[in-house]
């Protein structure tokens, strides 16, 4: 591998910067996220930033069962993200659709939709679950561009550009 | 100042050679003082650096014609304008420069302002727009003060040579316009309480939502060069004069971190205001020593 290669690996695994995305959560996961942030578990120490635009992330951490009104949004926001991008589902509602099982407001689980890449199981996950899922999506990411093969799993392709 | 001197100050000492790395170094002391204060321990020393490398490693969404063009080049304009004015601080003694640098360091440092706001219009975003909106109204805000200070610092020295008026001794005057330059600085560099343009949460980071990988990158390390060269010009006028150009040198980048470390102090410690606050902010309670500053540089000239 070229040094420059090595060097943009190393730089990917090491400044993860997230957009998070609610697709009906109960809020539980929301405020865990928040929670790994904050002064007792510091997540920027991995270099981990919340940003405001998806434009400007690398991983997208979904939270929720997927409501049918959430799933235009998600496509609309995973083809926002540019590339090499990752996918954390964080809690077990993105997972299996958790207790709302069957409901006919869903249309989830989130695998339907977008590729996932790391799943935090948990109602909610802790904190320390949730750096370590970004953690390791990270280095996913971190091979993934240096391998640019992005990940093809749903029936319909996202929505590559959709100006706001 | 010729040639040799001029490519010297620009490239190596204070610039580019100096200033991207000085850059990457305030934005990462920005962050760590700002963990600090919340009790955290905040990013590593090299963090600034990865993020730039990771952003120009990223795609950019598919965009043609001349929105496209344009922007991929206000990203540009604003960096090597922020570093042209990085690059005429004189901070090295009998470094040279001209009748009238002040004048283009001013423009210069205003640039990257113009820039972010013709970004988001450009980008055609919504959040974009509103940004660029609220960062217009805060430019012509702060900029009276500024300018105001700046110019009658300059008056009262009869030039407006940049080297001149780092040499000239301290007065009253010369606090008072500091000061006034150092209430409009978290403006400037968009930090708390005045980080409205940029705000996070409301408009999902304002002029800069569309702007993706490389782009994005030039935004980071333009921001980063406008602190260098804000703090810069601050610690410049207050640097006392020294004959041996390295020590200067030093009591430089002391003075611009001490700087930094008094405006992230304040960003970690304020709230973000809103934008009718902001500009009553400054136009009615700052406006005063930009008064005060302009009547005392009158009343010096017409004693002299």
């Amino acid at each position: 591998m070229r040094l420059w290669d090595r060097l943009m690996c190393y730089c990917r695994k090491r400044s993860p910067w997230l957009f998070h995305l609610n697709s009906g959560s109960c809020n539980g996961c929301d405020i865990e996220i928040v929670a790994a942030l904050a002064p007792r578990y510091d997540a920027e120490q991995l270099g981990v930033r919340i940003e405001g635009s998806p434009r400007h992330a690398d991983i997208l951490c979904v939270t929720g069962p997927v409501t049918k009104n959430a799933v235009c949004a998600i496509k609309t926001v995973y083809g926002q993200v540019c590339g090499p991008k990752a996918v954390v589902a964080i809690g077990s509602c993105p997972a299996t659709t958790n207790v709302f099982i069957d409901s006919r407001t869903l249309d989830g689980p989130l695998g339907k939709h977008i590729p996932v890449d790391v799943f935090v199981p948990g109602c909610p996950p802790r904190p320390d679950a949730i750096i370590e899922g970004v953690a390791k999506a990270a280095e996913i990411l971190a091979q993934r561009g240096s391998k640019p093969i992005e990940p093809v799993l749903t029936d319909e392709p996202a929505n590559a550009e959709v100006q706001a | 100042m010729n040639l040799l001197t001029a490519l010297a100050r620009l490239l190596i000492f204070p610039g580019i050679l100096f200033a991207i790395p000085a850059a990457w170094f305030f934005l990462w002391v920005e962050r760590k003082s700002v963990a600090m204060m919340q009790g955290r321990i905040g990013p590593p020393f090299m963090q600034p650096f990865y993020d730039f490398i990771k952003l120009l490693g990223k795609g950019t969404p598919p965009r043609t014609g001349i929105v496209g063009g344009l922007m991929r080049a206000w990203p540009l304009i604003a960096v090597s304008t922020a570093a042209g004015a990085v690059g005429l601080l004189p901070v090295l003694p009998s470094s040279g420069g001209f009748q009238g640098d002040l004048i283009l360091l001013l423009a210069l440092l205003e640039v990257p302002s113009i820039c972010i706001i013709a970004a988001g219009f450009t980008s055609r975003s919504i959040f974009g727009e509103i940004g660029s909106a609220r960062e217009a109204v805060l430019s012509v805000s702060y900029n009276v003060v500024f300018l105001l200070a700046i110019i009658s610092v300059a008056a009262s020295q009869h030039t407006f040579r940049l080297e001149a008026l780092a040499q000239a001794p301290a007065t009253p005057l010369r606090w008072v316009g500091i000061l006034a330059i150092l209430i409009c600085l978290p403006a400037k560099l968009h930090l708390n309480p005045f980080s409205l343009p940029n705000a996070e949460q409301e408009i999902y980071s304002g002029p800069m939502v569309e702007f993706a990988g490389p782009e994005l990158a030039m935004w980071e390390l333009s921001h980063g060069l406008e602190w260098v060269a804000a703090t810069g010009l601050v610690a410049t006028l207050i640097a006392p004069q020294m004959a041996f150009w390295g020590l200067s040198a030093l009591v430089f980048v002391a003075l611009s971190f001490g700087i930094v470390l008094l405006l992230s102090a304040l960003a970690a410690a304020t709230a973000r205001l809103a934008i009718d606050t902001t500009v009553r902010f400054y136009w009615q309670c700052t406006i005063i020593f930009a008064v005060l500053a302009v009547s005392s540089a009158l009343f010096m000239r017409l004693r002299s």
